[in-house]
This record gives C-alpha cells, sequence and structure tokens, in this order.
C-alpha cells in the first residue's frame, strides 16, 4: 500500500499557554471523587533541571480496561470520564494530573499513554507509565527496554504515582516510535 | 538564565551551522520525514533532545485510539479568530482550509484541530511574549474546530506577522500559524507549523530548516488558493495535513457515536 508522506512535526515553542491547556485540564476526574488518584512528577533535561514551558498529554483506559470513546474532555461535566488530559509543566517543570487508574486492556499490562511537547523539542516524544509491576511482570517493550526499563514504570505513592520525564542525560526516559511514523 | 549574558552569535554564524548541515545531507539525500530533534542551530534544543534511539513498538491498548471530541468540546463560533473580541482586528483577513489525513489518505473524521498565532504584528498576547509591537485589543490568536465528514477543517483569522526571538542575534521567524491534530489512534498525534509561500525569512530560520529534507519542510507551507479567496471579503489558503499511518481502521459504528 501506497502511504502519504506525512507533514512533519515542529516545536509546540514558548507561546501555547494560551491556546492549550484550558480549565480542568488535568482533571480527568475532581479530586476526592472515588478512586481518584494523583499522577504527578518532573519533566526535566539534559542538565537535570525543570522544564518550565513542557506539555504534557495524558490517554488512558478507565479502571475495568475500557478505552472510552467519550467527548467532553474540553468542557468536563463532573462525571464524564474522557480518558484524555493536558497539563503545562509549572516553573518548576513538575506537573500533576487527577484521574482514575486505568485498568489493563486486553491482555497487555496496564500503562498510561504520555506524550510530551515543549520549547526546544522539534517533534513530540512518546512514552509509557506503566503501573507498578506485579513480581515478574513484564513485556515486549519492557524486555526490550532491559536496564532502562525503570524509566517506564511510576512509582506508587500513598496518594497515586510519581513518574518523572528525563528528556536527557543518564537517567533518559525510553521515548516510543510506532511502526509507519516514517513511511517505507 | 545562563545565557543572557553571553554575546548572541550573528546570522550568519547560524545560517553557516544551517547550510553545513545541509550540505552534509545534501551527499547521500536519504529522504528523512521529520525535524531531527538533535539540531545544534535551535540552541534549546541542546539540552532537550533524546540521545538515545528511540523504541520502536507496536502499539497497544489505548495507543490504538484517540481521543473523542464532539459537539461539547467546540463551540462553531471558535473557527472565526476575528470575532473573538468584538471588534475587528487588524491585518490581512484571511480563510485557511484543508483536509486532515492519515497515512493512508482516509480522512480523519470529526476530529480536533486547535490553531493558535502571532497578531499581524507579530505579537503574542501571551504575557511571556516581549516583543514591543502593539497588542490588538480585538484579537486572541486562538482557535479550534472539528474536521467534518470529508476531514476537511477550516478557519478565519488574519496573517499573522513574522517575529523576533532570541535564538541568535536579530534571529526572525517566518509567519506560521501553529496547529494542533489529533487522529484516530493516539501515535498519530501531532503539533506542527502551517507557513507561507515564499517568505523570504526560510532560509534563515533554524526550526523551519530543522527539516533537513526540502520535500519534507516544503510540506509545511500552504498554498494560496483564489478559489477559497471570497470577493471583498477574505484571501485563502489551503494546507492539507497527513498524519503519520492509523494502525487501526476505525468502524463506521465508532464514528457514528461521535
Ligand atoms: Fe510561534
Amino acid at each position: 500500500m501506497t502511504r502519504l508522506a506525512p507533514t512533519p512535526g515542529q516545536t509546540v515553542g514558548p507561546f501555547f499557554h494560551y491556546a492549550l491547556p484550558y480549565p480542568g485540564d488535568a482533571d480527568l476526574v475532581l479530586a476526592g471523587a472515588p478512586g481518584a488518584v494523583r499522577l504527578h512528577g518532573t519533566v526535566r533535561d539534559g542538565a537535570g533541571a525543570g522544564v518550565p514551558d513542557a506539555l504534557l498529554e495524558l490517554w488512558q483506559a478507565d479502571p475495568a480496561g475500557t478505552v472510552v470513546q467519550r467527548a467532553g474532555s474540553l468542557h468536563r461535566d463532573g462525571w464524564t470520564f474522557t480518558g484524555f488530559g493536558r497539563c503545562a509543566t509549572d516553573r518548576t517543570g513538575r506537573y500533576s494530573f487527577t484521574t482514575l487508574t486505568p485498568g489493563a486492556v486486553g491482555d497487555g499490562l496496564p500503562f498510561f499513554a504520555v506524550t510530551v511537547f515543549a520549547r526546544g523539542l522539534l517533534h513530540r516524544l512518546s512514552t509509557r507509565a506503566y503501573l507498578p509491576l506485579a513480581d515478574g511482570a513484564t513485556d515486549a517493550l519492557l524486555t526490550a527496554a532491559g536496564a532502562r526499563a525503570g524509566t517506564l514504570v511510576a512509582a506508587a505513592e500513598a496518594d497515586g504515582y510519581r513518574f518523572d520525564v528525563h528528556l536527557q542525560g543518564p537517567e533518559e526516559t525510553v521515548f516510543l516510535q510506532a511502526p509507519g511514523e516514517t513511511p517505507s | 538564565m545562563a545565557g543572557t549574558m553571553r554575546a548572541l552569535e550573528s546570522q550568519a554564524e547560524l545560517s553557516a551551522e544551517i547550510e553545513d548541515t545541509a550540505a552534509k545531507w545534501a551527499t547521500a539525500r536519504e529522504p528523512e520525514f521529520q525535524p531531527r530533534r538533535d539540531y545544534p542551530p535551535y540552541r534549546s534544543t541542546l539540552l532537550r533532545h533524546p540521545t538515545k534511539d528511540l523504541f520502536q513498538v507496536d502499539p497497544e491498548g489505548v495507543e490504538l485510539f484517540a481521543p473523542a471530541f464532539g459537539q461539547r468540546d467546540v463551540d462553531p463560533l471558535e473557527a472565526d479568530l476575528t470575532i473573538q473580541r468584538g471588534g475587528e482586528p487588524l491585518g490581512e483577513r484571511m480563510v485557511v482550509t484543508g483536509r486532515v489525513l492519515d497515512g493512508d489518505g482516509r480522512p480523519v473524521r470529526h476530529q480536533l484541530v486547535e490553531v493558535w498565532q502571532a497578531n499581524a504584528g507579530g505579537r503574542y498576547i501571551h504575557q511571556r511574549d516581549q516583543h514591543p509591537a502593539p497588542l490588538d485589543p480585538n484579537f486572541t490568536g486562538m482557535g479550534r474546530m472539528l474536521t467534518d465528514a470529508d476531514g476537511v477543517y477550516r478557519f478565519t483569522t488574519v496573517k499573522p506577522g513574522p517575529y523576533p526571538w532570541k535564538n541568535h542575534h536579530n534571529a526572525w521567524r517566518p509567519a506560521h500559524i501553529h496547529f494542533s491534530l489529533f487522529g484516530t489512534d493516539f501515535t498519530q498525534r501531532l503539533v506542527t507549523q502551517m507557513y507561507f509561500p515564499g517568505d523570504p525569512l526560510f532560509a534563515l530560520d533554524p526550526i523551519y530548516q530543522s527539516i533537513v529534507d526540502p520535500a519534507a519542510r516544503e510540506r509545511l507551507v500552504a498554498t494560496y488558493d483564489h478559489d477559497v479567496t471570497t470577493h471583498e471579503w477574505a484571501t485563502g489558503y489551503r494546507w492539507d495535513i497527513v498524519l503519520t499511518g492509523a494502525h487501526r481502521t476505525p468502524t463506521e459504528t465508532e464514528e457514528d457515536d461521535r
């Protein structure tokens, strides 16, 4: 099959804050809702400094492992779980979502899909934040990532999960590419 | 910031770096489709690009689907950036339209498109924009819309101006509109910039030139289309967007639910 050549990406730049974030963007559920958890962390550059002008997007299944296809992410009604959220990092590079714990979809391990945009990042980066792993649990990606697999796993905390993103450096996050991202 | 006291390089020095990379690419002309994340002429990439290869993985679970957006999310008036503040913004009124397609040429139907841009003077409403060009009280510079059943988006705005930035001395961005796009699976997520034909700043801009294959970067340039231009009202530009290949064929029922 002939694939059309894709339109290239470009950096989100420094001036996205008045356009992409929106009220309630990082709150997939309200704090205090039954089952609400926090997914938070820091985006760091190659010098270990927090990245203050990054934007994270979160896309996830619901706790039953269902991928919901419901509108309403941009105007949340407080009741509909859409599975999508967005969070701009603060001055120190931190982000924080309020959400539900994703269930496993099919036979896979449960994870949050995370996309990272930033000034100075010319094309978005995709990764996964797996839920803390039961003993021996693995899959093809975690096995392939080997010693770096830990960068793909969120840490359990009392109120949820912590997941730091390292764009560069000794703890550089494993970033993903899907087949077909470059046509053949 | 550590960089503020350092003397900024001249455009000539920066352009030499751009040309050096372009010349190296031209020896083999291996097709490239995306910007190089590691592109030193854009100084802010230095500490923000991954140094290790990305892992190729088959998308699974939630990655095979995209978030759904609908009429609850977007007011049709958000596709007109010239009516948001009660008065007419200054500048060249124009319509931008095109189709959003996946890598197999299928239209991306009923999906969210977000745009943002500087005003006609090259100034963003963003508080961190210190360019001493006037703000326009009648222009915010952000819009949203949904594609229709053929994947078509369309919005009305004014042409953005070029603006200076601090990458090097006398650095100017070509006029552009930022676009944010979703496909039918999350791996197709794209944020990019649309440019205007014949911009004299193209050769000088490290963000545009970070796509080193000229055939690829020219895909970011819209076409003036007189059939989009309307009599005594607005000029028209056409720009089609192709997302990377979808990994799952959406079913008709799924589309009907949106
Ligand atoms: Fe811009």
